[in-house]
C-alpha cells in the first residue's frame, strides 16, 4: 500500500484548494449526515424488532430527506417570552463549530482543508463552542425545561472536557505532533492498541461531550421532553437536529484518525477505509444506544471526576514514562503491557468510586 | 383466606371501651356513632390481637336521608378484615372525623369523596377537590345532582 | 462562599412524554434537586362511577373495561365477582378455569407494558419496551382469538364468560407458554444486571414496609417493600386455592425491586397458566342469568389481585336492574399515596423513574 499522499495544495493553487476542499467538505457532511441519520434509525430498528423508515425510496433512503422537507415547511414558532434575538442565533452558533472540525480531518493522505500544526488542538477549541450555542437555544427559549437541559450540557462539557484532552495528550506523545495528518502517519500500529486505555477514555468523554446515550441527559426526552431544543420547529431544529449528528460524524471521525489509524489499510482505497472506519465507530455509538439506560446527572459528574480524569492522569503519565524509557522501533511489546495496565487499572479504579450520592436531605 | 371478623363480636368490645358508640351490628359489619369514630378507629388499629393496620377502602354512599361511609379494614397481619360504617347527616355540610391520622391510605380517598359525595373530613392535612376542578359547582355522585 | 439559589416550580405533565397518560406533578426543584412533589389528577376523569348508576348490572362491564385499560380482563373479573357475590350467583367450573387462564396472560400483559416502560424512563431508548411489546401482542393475539378485541375485552359476564374458548386456543397458549420463559431470559440478559441500571434504579425511591402498610399500597409496590401480601392467597378468590405458585417478594422496597417483582411475577403466572390448561375441564362456560340480574338489597365488595395492586368494587344493589352505589377501588390512585414521600431528596430524573416504578394508569386513576 503506498502512503502516496496528495499534495498540499490540490488540485493546484491556493484559493482552488479552498474552493475545492470547501465543497466538498460539506457535501460530503451533509451526505453522510442524511446516511448516519438513515442508519442509525434503520440499525435501531433491526436491533429493536422492528423495520424502521422503509417507504421513502429503495429501504427508506430518502427518508431523511423526506423529513428534512418537512421540517423546512414547517412553522417557525418563537416562544412570546423568550429572546427572541438570541433564540434566532442559537442554532447557528451550535451548527456552525460543528462543521468547522471537518477542516482538520484527513479523509486520505493529504487530502485535508487545511494542515494546521495544531490540529488536534483546534477540533478541541472548536467543539466546545457548540455548547455555547446550546447554552444560549435553552436561555432563550424561555422554558424550564430547556434551561435544565442547557445547564447539564453545560456541567458535562465543563467535566468531560478535561479527561478527553487528557487521554488525546497520550496520542500526542506517542506520535510528536498536533497534527492529524501527522498523527495518522505515526500509526504503524493503530493507536488503539498502543493506547487502550486512553481510548476508552476518550470514547466515554466523547459520549458525553457530543450527548449520546448513555450520557444524553440534555435532551433526555422521558425526563425534560426534549431538553434544550424543547421550543424549537422548523428549520431551527434541523439545524441542531444536524448539529446532533453532525458531531456524532466529527467524533467517529476524530476516534478514526486518532486511535484507527484514519486513512490507512490494506487492499481497499484510502478514503473507502476512512469512510468503512467511521461507520464502525458510528455504529458502536448506536449499538450502545439502544442498549443502555441513561445515567444520572450526578452519576454523570461522579463518572468525569472520580473515574475518568484520573485515569487519564495516570495514563498520561505511564504513557510518558514509557516513550522516555522504551526503545523506538520495539513498540509491539507495549501493546500486551498496556491491555494488561488497561484492565488491571478499570477493574482497581471501579471498586473505588461510587457512582453518585443518592438522596439528598432537603 | 381473609376471616371476616364478626361484627356482633367486635360490637361487644367496642361497647365495653366506649359505651353508647355502636349503632347496631351486623354479621359482618358494624355501624358506629361519627362522634367516637377516631376513637373507635384508633382502638381498632393499635389493638393487639385485632391491629388493622390496613386501610383496604372508603366509600360513600348516598341514602338521601344520611351519608354512609364505608372502611373496609384489614389486618395484614393477621390476615383479617372488617367493615365499619360511619353516617353524617345533613346534605349542606355533613362532616366525619378524618382518618387520615391513622392511615395516610385514606388520604386520596378522602378527598375523592369529598371532591364527588361533598363529605368533608376534619382534620384532613389537604381537603381540597381532587378530580374536578376547583370552582366546580356541586357534588356528582350525590343522588340528587342533576347536570341538566 | 455560598452560592444564593431558590427553588422554581416545574409542572411536569399533564402532557409529558413519561406521565403515563395525563398526570401532572408540581414539582418544586432546587436545581435538580426535588423539594417538593404534589401529584395533580382528573384530566382524564369520565365519571364512570356516576354512569354505572344507569346502568344494568352487565351493561357495566364495558364500563369496566374503562377503567385500566391495560388490564381490561382483570377488571371484569373483579366486577363479576362482585355481582356474584352480590346476588348469589354460581359460576361453572370450566367458566372459573377460562377467567383464571384470561387473568394471568392479562397480568403478564400489563406487567410487560409497566416493566418496558420503566426501562424506558430509565432511558434504555426504546428496546426493552419494544422488545416487551413484541411479546404482548402475542397475549392481544390469544385475547382477539377468544373475544375479538385487542384492548377493551368485554369478555367476563356475570356468571362466566361470554362465550368459550376456540379450538384453536389452547395450542396457542400452549405455544406461548413454551416460548415465554425464553423471552424472559432474553430481558434480563438485556438489562438485569446493567451497571447503569443497577446505579439509577437500587436504593433509589425506597417505600419502606410501614409506610407502604400505613399508605394502603396493594400489588408490586407492596409486595417489593417486603409484604408477603397476594389477594390470591391471603383471600383466595374464584378457583386459585387449587393452584400451585410462590409470591415474590422484595426486600428493601427500591425501584430495582418493584422492577425486580414484576419480573418473577409474571414468572409465577405462567406456572398458574400451565397448571390452569392442564386441569381445563369441559362443561358450561355461562350458567343460567337473566339478562336483567336484580340482586337483593344489600352490599358486596368483590376483590382481586389485579396486576397493579389490589382492584376492588364495592356494589350497593337496592333490588333494581341498576347498582345503586358502584365504586372502585383504584389500586394505582391509592399507590400514589406515597409518592411524595418517595420522590423528595432525588433528582428530576429519578422522579420520572420512581414514577415509572409504581405503574400507574391514568384511566384508573381518574376514572
Amino acid at each position: 500500500m503506498t502512503m502516496a499522499a496528495l499534495p498540499p495544495d490540490w488540485p493546484g493553487g491556493f484559493w482552488l484548494h479552498w474552493g475545492v476542499f470547501v465543497v466538498v467538505i460539506f457535501v460530503f457532511v451533509m451526505a453522510t449526515i442524511m446516511g448516519f441519520i438513515w442508519f442509525e434509525r434503520r440499525a435501531m430498528a433491526i436491533m429493536q424488532a422492528r423495520l424502521g423508515p422503509n417507504r421513502a425510496g429503495p429501504f427508506g433512503v430518502l427518508q431523511p430527506v423526506a423529513d428534512g422537507i418537512k421540517v423546512m415547511l414547517k412553522e417557525d414558532i418563537v416562544p412570546a417570552k423568550g429572546d427572541k434575538v438570541v433564540h434566532w442565533l442559537a442554532p447557528v452558533v451550535a451548527f456552525v463549530p460543528a462543521l468547522m472540525i471537518f477542516a482538520v480531518v484527513p479523509f486520505q493522505g493529504g487530502a485535508i482543508l487545511a494542515d494546521l500544526n495544531i490540529g488536534i488542538l483546534y477540533i478541541v477549541a472548536i467543539s466546545s463552542v457548540t455548547t455555547v450555542g446550546v447554552f444560549m437555544a435553552g436561555w432563550a427559549s424561555n422554558n424550564k425545561y430547556s434551561l435544565l437541559g442547557a445547564m447539564r450540557q453545560v456541567a458535562s462539557v465543563v467535566s468531560y472536557e478535561i479527561p478527553v484532552v487528557l487521554s488525546i495528550v497520550g496520542v500526542v506523545l506517542l506520535a510528536g505532533s498536533l497534527s492529524m495528518q501527522q498523527i495518522v502517519m505515526a500509526q504503524d500500529i493503530p493507536f488503539i492498541l498502543l493506547q487502550p486505555l486512553g481510548f476508552l477514555l476518550f470514547f466515554i468523554g466523547a459520549l458525553a461531550e457530543i450527548n449520546r446515550a448513555p450520557f444524553d441527559l440534555m435532551e433526555a426526552d422521558s425526563e425534560i421532553v426534549a431538553g434544550f431544543h424543547t421550543e424549537y420547529s422548523g428549520m431551527k431544529f434541523a439545524l441542531f437536529y444536524l448539529v446532533e449528528y453532525g458531531e456524532a460524524l466529527a467524533i467517529s471521525a476524530i476516534v478514526t484518525t486518532l486511535f484507527l489509524g484514519g486513512w490507512r489499510g490494506p487492499l481497499l482505497l484510502p478514503w473507502l477505509w476512512f469512510l468503512i472506519k467511521v461507520i464502525l465507530v458510528f455504529f458502536v455509538i448506536v449499538w450502545i444506544r439502544t442498549t443502555v439506560p441513561r445515567i444520572r446527572i450526578d452519576q454523570l459528574m461522579a463518572l468525569a471526576w472520580k473515574f475518568l480524569f484520573p485515569l487519564a492522569l495516570i495514563n498520561l503519565i505511564i504513557t510518558a514514562v514509557e516513550i522516555l524509557v522504551w526503545p523506538a522501533g520495539s513498540l509491539w511489546v507495549l501493546v500486551p503491557i498496556n491491555i494488561a495496565v488497561m484492565i488491571v487499572l478499570v477493574l482497581l479504579w471501579s471498586r473505588f468510586f461510587k457512582l453518585g450520592w443518592g438522596k439528598v436531605e432537603v | 383466606m381473609t376471616v371476616a371478623l364478626s361484627g356482633e363480636e367486635i360490637a361487644a368490645r367496642l361497647e365495653e371501651k366506649f359505651p353508647g358508640s355502636v349503632v347496631e351490628s351486623g354479621a359482618d359489619s358494624l355501624l358506629v356513632k361519627s362522634g367516637s369514630w377516631l376513637e373507635i378507629a384508633s382502638y381498632l388499629k393499635t389493638t393487639a390481637g385485632l391491629d388493622f393496620d390496613y386501610l383496604t377502602a372508603i366509600t360513600a354512599v348516598d341514602y338521601y336521608d344520611y351519608f354512609e361511609v364505608v372502611y373496609q379494614l384489614t389486618s395484614i397481619k393477621h390476615n383479617h378484615s372488617l367493615v365499619v360504617k360511619t353516617r353524617c347527616y345533613g346534605r349542606d355540610n355533613p362532616t366525619l372525623p378524618s382518618v387520615v391520622s391513622l392511615w395516610r391510605g385514606a388520604d386520596f380517598q378522602e378527598r375523592e369523596i369529598y371532591d364527588l359525595m361533598g363529605i368533608s373530613f376534619d382534620g384532613h392535612p389537604n381537603l381540597k377537590r381532587i378530580v374536578l376542578w376547583e370552582g366546580f359547582e356541586g357534588h356528582p355522585l350525590r343522588k340528587d345532582y342533576r347536570r341538566w | 462562599m455560598v452560592i444564593k439559589t431558590e427553588p422554581f416550580v416545574v409542572n411536569i405533565g399533564p402532557a409529558h412524554p413519561s406521565t403515563h397518560g395525563v398526570f401532572r406533578m408540581r414539582t418544586t426543584l432546587d436545581g435538580e434537586v426535588i423539594v417538593d412533589m404534589e401529584p395533580v389528577f382528573g384530566y382524564l376523569h369520565r365519571g364512570i362511577e356516576k354512569l354505572a348508576e344507569e346502568r344494568t348490572y352487565t351493561g357495566c362491564i364495558p364500563l369496566t373495561d374503562r377503567l385500566d385499560y391495560l388490564a381490561s380482563m382483570s377488571n371484569n373479573l373483579a366486577y363479576c365477582l362482585a355481582v356474584e357475590k352480590l346476588a348469589g350467583i354460581p359460576v361453572p367450573e370450566r367458566a372459573e378455569y377460562i377467567r383464571v387462564i384470561m387473568a394471568e396472560l392479562q397480568r403478564i400483559a400489563s406487567h410487560l407494558i409497566a416493566v418496558g416502560s420503566f426501562l424506558n424512563d430509565c432511558g434504555a431508548f426504546m428496546t426493552p419496551i419494544l422488545y416487551m411489546i413484541r411479546e404482548r401482542e402475542k397475549i392481544l393475539d390469544l385475547f382477539e382469538m377468544v373475544c375479538g378485541q385487542r384492548l377493551t375485552y368485554n369478555y367476563m359476564r356475570v356468571g362466566g364468560v361470554s362465550q368459550d374458548i376456540p379450538d384453536e386456543f389452547l395450542p396457542a397458549l400452549d405455544k406461548f407458554l413454551k416460548e415465554m420463559p425464553g423471552w424472559i431470559d432474553e430481558y434480563d440478559r438485556l438489562l438485569k444486571e446493567n451497571e447503569i441500571l443497577l446505579a439509577r434504579s437500587k436504593g433509589v425511591g425506597i417505600l419502606p414496609r410501614e409506610l407502604a402498610v400505613n399508605t394502603s399500597a396493594s400489588g408490586p409496590v407492596f409486595r417489593a417493600s417486603g409484604v408477603k401480601w397476594d389477594i390470591r392467597r391471603a383471600d383466595p378468590y374464584s378457583i386459585y386455592d387449587r393452584f400451585e405458585f410462590d409470591i415474590p417478594t422484595g426486600s428493601v422496597g427500591d425501584c430495582y425491586d418493584r422492577y425486580r417483582v414484576r419480573i418473577e411475577e409474571m414468572q409465577q403466572s405462567l406456572r398458574i397458566l400451565k397448571q390452569a390448561m392442564e386441569q381445563l375441564p369441559k362443561g358450561e362456560v355461562r350458567s343460567d342469568v337473566p339478562h336483567l340480574i336484580r340482586p337483593p338489597v344489600g352490599e358486596a365488595y368483590g376483590h382481586i389481585e389485579a396486576p397493579k395492586g389490589e382492584l376492588g368494587f364495592y356494589l350497593v344493589s337496592d333490588n333494581s336492574i341498576a347498582p345503586y352505589r358502584f365504586h372502585v377501588r383504584a389500586p394505582t390512585l391509592i399507590n400514589l399515596t406515597a409518592l411524595r414521600d418517595m420522590m423528595v431528596g432525588w433528582k428530576v430524573a429519578d422522579l420520572i423513574i420512581i414514577f415509572g416504578s409504581i405503574d400507574i394508569c391514568m384511566g384508573e386513576v381518574d376514572r
